[in-house]
């Protein structure tokens, strides 16, 4: 009886269409919010930043994108690494070639360009659907990390064949580079996270998302309706790149500072994100957040377990660590196939009834 | 101009939809052999005929789902080129599948807004923002919609995932879907196939009152005689891809070829 929508009355549409439609939602919705942007910011520490929450931030960014590719529209892509390589390339060759322009017009344009080299990769699923696009996208995510690394343009010339972010500022606070505080790093991170999350939102619930979705249920049926589907396909690839994008410009440019397209693009890359979604629930935006909060979380919280509290070695604790979250992902996908989103919709569920069992 | 008043009243227009020749082969099975007939506004008109009979290829020609290799289609006059099937709803052509084809990953409501997706041109930066034009024309579009549900009583589901609903609603909401899009011309395939009496008697009653209230003009596929007999003003009997009748209920159904085709000839 705590979490009740009884009595919460809608009086227009607009009200209706609204993304917190039940009061306490959208209450506990603010109050994450101010606590994210107001207290946490004040108490970070670069350990919490670097391990825990810029991580975070950035997958769950890059999961929204796959999500809307995979779990909205219904196209199944393996090439998430290597579009997150094209949104770090660009971000560099941006940074580089145009350092009087702000750094956060570099993001953009990175997802821009990260867009474009999408829908060129999405052209194949107007063709092919399922596993055999996945095929398909995998190829993209072989190529573009291969591009990356034999044309020494893109990494301009370098004897290491790495990129570095130089440091670039906004208002006065270094946000890449290596003078960045934790705290600015974590704030240009949960900016993105939160805006891109918001509209992601919209586009999911406006008609582009009905799109999207009637082609994910029935593709014969969405035709008859009158969606074209190339153009339904190819916005569903542009927009998911351009979040893969942006992912993947911050993963480079605010987190690791510098990488290497083998090593910080391969298709663990792809997978981590895919398993991200598959976990936190295809067709969520919250599931998207949930999915990479449980595979970036895990890791450390089972680090800290292991080796912290219990004084296990290091190279045991690890390899138990991929066992145990590689038990857990087998665990909840038996538990529950549409992962941790329905399982906090269940719960609210039964919260609404408790503590009452009908 | 032609006009003329139905027995009880309704207005039956000009000739809508024309089909001429139209002959449909797949490899060398010839699915429809030079068949014409057409569509008046504000008729329902319906195709009737034993399986296999080529009806369900005929609406899918008509929706622009199959190209036929001759004959040629005339809409509202102007002739019809070869089209996708997305490009023959944006005529105004809507239908529902014998089969029902929801959208089963989404609510009820947003089944039936995908209906009006032709009529929602937001550019994408408007609804990536959901600001001015996209969140105005959610506004107006789903008022029409829910004009929608009151007139086909689905108010108490509209938030239910579609995949939970039983049959007989999910046809209804397929209708809906097919409303949503206020379409010159319905195609109804079989809309009361798999359905026990009560629930036949509801479509039929929706079927009148969307041809009577909005006007629609409805072109049909049934093989429940009783419920073709009683609808439709027209009626194309087809057998083996060819026309053996065409005219109203009454004229049909005294028509030697059509009674052989469905009882079979007395052999002496």
């Amino acid at each position: 009886m705590l979490y009740r929508e009884a009595g919460d009355f809608k009086t227009s549409y607009r009200d209706d269409g609204q993304t917190f439609p039940i009061r306490l939602d959208r209450w506990g919705y603010y109050a994450i919010l101010a606590v994210a942007f107001l207290v946490v910011p004040l108490v970070i520490d670069s350990y919490w930043a670097n391990a825990v929450l810029v991580p975070f931030l950035i997958y769950a960014i890059a999961a929204i994108g796959l999500n809307i590719l995979t779990g909205y529209a219904g196209q199944v892509s393996l090439g998430t690494g290597g579009f997150m390589a094209v949104g770090a390339y660009a971000v560099y060759k941006l940074m580089i070639a145009l350092p009087a322009v702000p750094i956060i017009i570099h993001i953009l344009l990175a997802g821009a360009i990260t867009a474009v080299v999408g829908v060129l990769f999405g052209l194949p699923s107007l063709r092919i659907k399922g596993f055999y696009l996945a095929v398909a996208t995998l190829a993209a995510q072989f190529f573009l990390v291969w591009l990356f690394n034999k044309v020494p343009w893109f990494y301009n010339y370098s004897a290491s064949g790495q990129i570095n972010a130089p440091e670039r500022t906004i208002l006065g606070w270094a946000v890449t580079g290596p003078a960045t505080t934790a705290s600015a790093k974590y704030l240009i991170c949960l900016v993105f996270a939160v805006v891109l999350a918001w509209v992601a939102r919209n586009l999911t619930r406006g008609s582009v998302g009905r799109k999207w979705m009637a082609i994910r249920d029935m593709d014969i049926a969405a035709e008859i309706i009158g969606v074209n589907p190339l153009t339904a396909k190819l916005s569903a690839f542009a927009v998911s790149s351009f979040f893969v994008g942006i992912a993947g410009a911050l993963l480079f440019a605010v987190y690791l500072g510098a990488a290497e397209a083998t090593e910080a693009f391969g298709i663990n890359k792809s997978f981590l994100v895919l398993f991200m979604i598959i976990i936190g629930g295809l067709g969520s935006i919250f599931g998207s957040f949930a999915g990479a909060a449980f595979l970036v979380l895990l890791p450390v919280f089972l680090k800290n377990l292991l080796v912290v509290q219990l004084g296990w070695p290091t190279d045991l604790a690890a390899h138990l660590e991929l066992m145990i979250v590689g038990a857990l992902i087998v665990f909840f996908l038996i538990v529950e196939p549409h992962g941790l989103a329905r399982l906090w919709q269940l719960a609210k569920e039964k919260l609404r009834l408790w503590p009452f069992p009908h | 101009m032609t006009e003329e008043l139905t027995p009880d009243g309704r207005r039956i227009g000009d000739v809508l939809m024309d089909l001429k020749n139209i002959t449909l082969r797949f490899g060398g099975v010839t699915a429809i052999k030079d068949i014409s007939f057409n569509i008046r506004e504000g008729e329902i008109r319906a195709i009737i005929g034993p399986n296999g009979a080529g009806k369900s290829s005929m609406l899918n020609v008509i929706s622009g789902f199959y190209v036929p290799q001759e004959g040629e289609i005339r809409f509202r006059g102007e002739r019809r080129g070869p089209m996708r099937p997305y490009e023959v709803a944006r005529l105004g052509i809507a239908r529902t599948f014998q089969n029902i084809a929801l959208f089963d990953g989404m609510s009820v409501l947003d089944n039936i807004m995908t209906g009006r997706l032709n009529m929602m041109k937001a550019p994408i930066w408007s609804q990536a923002l959901w600001w001015g034009r996209a969140e105005r024309e959610e506004v107006e579009n789903r008022e029409q919609v829910e004009k929608i549900i009151d007139f086909l009583e689905i108010q108490n589901i509209r938030k239910t995932p579609v995949g939970r609903l039983p049959y007989g609603l999910k046809k209804r909401v397929e209708l809906a879907r097919a409303l949503a899009a206020e379409p010159k011309i319905l195609l109804l395939d079989e809309p009361m196939a798999g359905m026990n009496v009560e629930e036949k008697e509801d479509m039929c009653r929706f079927i009148l009152d969307v041809n009577d209230e909005f006007g629609t003009t409805i072109a049909l596929i049934e093989h429940d005689m009783g419920v073709v007999m009683d609808l439709s003003d027209r009626v194309v009997v087809m057998d083996y891809g060819r026309k053996i009748g065409d005219g109203t209920p009454d004229e049909v159904r005294n028509n030697p070829e059509v009674i052989s085709a469905y009882l079979g000839v007395a052999h002496e």
